[in-house]
């Protein structure tokens, strides 16, 4: 049974809503020239005991001083005692985390948000589709497939990026690919020597596939044009609209709807996303500055 | 352990020596200041001159001699980041008024001996010699901006230096609005905050000393003062040439003011 | 003098003599008390010591774009309407330190925590701003079950516990006045402790909650006439037909669901300066950020937490840019946001009708005319089915 717990759990701060609490950095592994995956664990024990949270949700980290980013959590959901949140250096926040090393101190708020559909998938084929760093809040999706494949039916995995070195989790895509439990096919705009793969952006990978219109499910994130091209793609190819998850990356501050940074249309990305159904924003979505 | 703290210059181009003072003038953090960098040239304040490089340079003025357009040059090549402080050094300030007029004419008229004069036709911002990697607004600087870039600086934070219009700043500090209950020609809806809203504080008009906000409307306001104000294109351009008056997008304005003024 | 029995609903009469008393009881309770002051030619709200630093025979006078007060007599209390000021300032403070700590081993250790809610009480609110409250309880949980523990604003919530509001209905609505269209005013109709209609000699005193029963039994009230409840009446009925502004709000959701490409949105942006005037004197505008800052050894790290505006460009700052890159973003985001997506969001207009934003808009743009533009050039939209349809 999938229960609201499951999909939404409680969020933590400090005693105050915007003060972040203390979590320690175990382990840091560098991902690409930009991009590093951190393993962190909340430093009080019984927070840590009750930390639970959904794929697809984010935590707020923050460097003490510098301030915060949104982040994705990007490992297994199931193990919710290490949290693994990959970064690709970009702001002032994530360039003081990427002079962190092991032992290092960053504050967490979270987890915030709505995740992937888990509790409307049951039975169903799902195919994701992720460009780039949106990899990262798909990963635990995949876990989450993997652990329960006997729920599921095909699972179809896509992932483009620039080229073979923008690749996220290198190790695990080979193995997802030789284990042959979910179908992985990855795409590079610009090919390097030594790459046999395909080459072109990720919708181009949804003529390799076969997908049965009826019984499957889309989950995309990644950046805004490849959101868009996306979910029209798989709207062409007869999918229903509410079949269709896109992630959307906004400013945020606070994380649970009270800043208002995050506004788009109706919804506020940090409380009712960053995962929606493509009917929640089908009349805003693809339009400029919403 | 003075080898490991942060080297600090201070450097004077053309202006008046204010946003320096902005510096000294902190008092209270002063001391924390100095605790935490090597203050290793900084004329107005220590004799004693440390080798370059140095880690920080902040430059105040603009330039406008030929010596100084050499100097930068290598004021650049001295300090790994480089800070222009102040209206002069990032618009050309007051002086660059003469970029608009014969300054050979001005210099024949006002000195006695104007052979001794040494100076170019133009005074420009030092962002247009060399590059600059931050730049502080204003005339003079805000004291605690300026601590608020350097410890961010130290800290590797993203100063929080706004550049929204002044109007948010002065109306979260609760200041009756005079361009609205006074008719005013007030610059805050186009301004860059930074002040504290002084001018307002004391019921007076915004002049524009912290320069053009993000994207300014200028086209709007300057048609709002037509309309309510009865301002005339010429002190519309006078309006916008002042302290930031050859810095852009002040500059094309008040050129367009200064065109429909002759028309 | 005779005693009457105060009770929810009653109404009685305060003799204007007596109006000093308010305020004294008030201060005796620990109150701060705030009430309308001018402030360098604005009435404003502001902390008061008496009746004497009310803005006493004062008038306003509003257009869009302009303000004036000016002296008319010596005898009326609140013959004007609201100024540049708002309630949120006192129960969202526009800049508030909200902790400050430092990094010890592996601890944030608090050097001073969360600021103290203060006790206040608001004399002289009009009906807008009690529905501009009431929009803002609903935005930060306040009364309601919160979802998570997390999400409550302690501060908001400690200030408006502690407060006590006492409105004034408006006799004399002011020339930017909308709230008859906004079905908020210009009689309190709820959400008030007390409520107070002035006429020449005295105030009806209306009593709104046990709040305001308690603080009315301390009154030296009096029964009101029929003639004076009467009075009242009609002053607040004549003030109802004499908005100096009105907006039509008739499908005005399915107006701005169906008008996001349209071309006006240029024209307003080609007026609109983009200053955030208007985000800064809306009641309703919540909107903050908060940023951290440290001294300069970077030890001592403290929280702010501040106003911000849609219409400034960090504010939809993400990876690339800002998202609402243009004025004609920003401005169309904000007016969807207070006609159209907040009833999505909260269940009700972000609009109050209070007019401020067009009054302290620089150049005057007047969100009922623009409204009525976009509805004049859609016509044809509106009387259609086969659009979106959202009943308002």
């Amino acid at each position: 049974m999938i229960t609201e717990a499951i999909i939404r759990p409680e969020p933590i701060c400090g005693m105050e809503t915007w003060f972040p609490i203390p979590a320690e950095i175990l382990e840091t592994r560098k991902e690409n020239m930009n991009t590093y995956t951190y393993k962190i664990r909340l430093v009080d024990a019984t927070l840590r005991k009750q930390y639970r949270w959904a794929p697809g949700q984010f935590n707020m980290l923050y460097v003490p001083g510098i301030g915060e980013a949104a982040i994705s959590i990007s490992s297994d959901s199931e193990d919710p005692e290490i949290l693994e949140h990959t970064i690709r250096i970009v702001g002032s926040v994530t360039r003081a985390i990427e002079n962190m090393g092991p032992g290092s101190i960053i504050g967490l708020r979270g987890p915030f948000g709505r995740g992937w559909p888990l509790d409307k998938i049951e039975g169903r084929d799902v195919v994701l589709v992720a460009g780039g760093i949106g990899l990262a809040p798909l990963r635990p999706m995949v876990y989450w497939l993997l652990k329960h494949r006997e729920r599921y039916g095909r699972v179809i995995l896509l992932f483009g990026c620039r080229s073979p070195d923008d690749q996220l989790f290198i190790d695990e895509l080979e193995q997802w690919t030789q284990e042959r439990k979910i179908d992985c096919l990855v795409t590079v705009d610009n090919a390097t020597p030594g790459w046999v793969g395909p080459v072109g952006v990720v919708t181009d990978l949804l003529q390799r596939i076969r997908l049965n219109a009826d019984n499957s499910t889309i989950m995309v994130c990644g950046p805004r044009m490849l959101n868009r091209a996306a979910a029209w793609s798989f709207l062409k190819l007869h999918i229903p609209e509410e079949q269709v998850y896109v992630s959307l990356e906004r400013n945020m501050n606070c994380g649970f709807g009270r800043c208002g940074h995050c506004q788009y249309g109706s919804q506020f990305v940090c409380k009712d996303g960053p995962v929606f159904c493509f009917n929640e924003i089908a009349d805003i979505f693809g339009k400029e500055e919403i | 352990m003075a080898e490991d703290k942060i080297k600090l210059a201070v450097y004077k181009f053309s202006s008046c020596d204010g946003c320096q003072l902005s510096l000294l003038n902190l008092e209270d953090e002063l001391l924390d200041l100095v605790g935490a960098v090597e203050i290793a040239y900084f004329l107005e304040a220590r004799r004693q001159v440390l080798d370059p490089p140095y880690d920080v340079g902040l430059v105040e003025g603009s330039v406008s001699t030929p010596e100084e357009a050499e100097r930068i040059i290598q004021v650049r090549k001295d300090c790994k980041t480089l800070i222009s402080i102040g209206a002069c050094a990032t618009s050309g300030g007051i002086q660059a008024l003469r970029n608009w007029a014969d300054a050979e004419l001005y210099k024949q008229t006002v000195y006695a001996h104007p052979e001794y004069i040494d100076s170019l036709d133009t005074a420009t911002p030092i962002g247009a010699h060399v590059f600059v990697d931050y730049e502080l607004r204003g005339c003079p600087v805000n004291q605690y901006q300026l601590l608020e870039l350097i410890s961010a600086l130290l800290t590797g934070r993203r100063p929080n230096i706004p550049t929204h219009s002044l109007c948010v700043d002065c109306k979260r500090r609760g200041y009756a609005c005079v361009a609205v209950s006074k008719k005013q020609p007030c610059l805050g809806p186009i301004t860059q905050a930074g002040c504290n809203a002084l001018c307002p504080k004391f019921s007076r008009a915004c002049y524009g000393c912290f320069g053009p906000m993000e994207q300014p409307n200028i086209h709007s306001l300057g048609k709002m003062f037509a309309e309510k104000q009865d301002c005339k294109p010429h002190q519309m351009k006078h309006l916008l040439r002042s302290y930031n008056g050859y810095l852009e997008p002040f500059k094309q304005a008040s050129e367009y003011y200064e065109q429909i003024e002759q028309e | 003098m005779t005693k009457i029995t105060i009770d929810h609903n009653t109404k009685a009469i305060l003799d204007k003599k007596d109006f000093a008393r308010l305020i004294k009881i008030l201060q005796e309770q620990g109150y701060t008390v705030i009430g309308p002051h001018i402030v360098d030619d604005v009435v404003s709200l502001r902390p008061i010591d008496s009746v004497k630093d009310l803005p006493i025979g004062y008038e306003d006078e509003q257009e869009k774009g302009e303000y004036s007060v000016k002296k008319v007599d010596c005898q009326s209390y609140f013959q004007y309407v609201v100024g540049q000021d708002n309630p949120r300032r006192y129960f969202m403070p526009p800049s508030q330190r909200l902790m400050s700590f430092h990094v010890d081993k592996k601890q944030f250790v608090i050097d001073q925590g969360p600021p103290q809610a203060p006790k206040l009480a608001f004399l002289g609110l009009r009906a807008c701003d009690l529905a501009s409250i009431q929009i803002q309880d609903r935005v930060v949980g306040y009364g309601v079950e919160s979802t998570f523990r997390c999400e409550s604003d302690t501060y908001y919530g400690e200030t408006r516990r502690q407060s006590i509001l006492i409105a004034v209905n408006c006799t004399r609505p002011g020339n930017t006045c909308f709230c008859s269209s906004m079905n908020t005013g210009p009689k309190a109709k709820e959400n008030f402790d007390i409520a107070l209609t002035e006429l020449r000699q005295s105030f009806i005193v209306e009593v709104g909650s046990e709040k305001g029963k308690k603080l009315a039994q301390k009154l030296p009230l009096k029964e009101a006439s029929e003639s004076d409840l009467e009075l009242a009446e009609l002053k607040l009925q004549n003030a109802a037909k004499h908005m100096g502004r009105q907006m039509e709000t008739e499908q005005v959701r399915k107006l701005l669901n169906n008008t996001i490409e349209d071309s006006h949105w240029d024209k307003v942006a080609d007026k609109c300066l983009s200053c955030g005037n208007c985000t800064m004197v809306c009641p309703t505008c919540f909107c903050c950020t908060v940023t951290d800052s440290t001294d300069i050894t970077g030890t001592k790290i403290s929280r702010t937490k501040e106003w911000e505006s849609c219409f400034t460009h960090q504010f939809s700052y993400a990876s690339g840019g800002p998202q609402r890159n243009t004025i004609k973003g920003r401005y169309r985001q904000w007016m969807r946001h207070k006609l159209c997506t907040w009833w999505d969001q909260f269940g009700s207009s972000g609009c109050v009708g209070c007019g401020r934003c067009i009054t302290w808009c620089p150049v005057g743009i007047d969100i009922t005319e623009e409204v009525e533009t976009l509805r004049q050039s859609n016509k044809s939209l509106l009387n259609s089915n086969n659009l979106q349809e959202v009943t308002t």
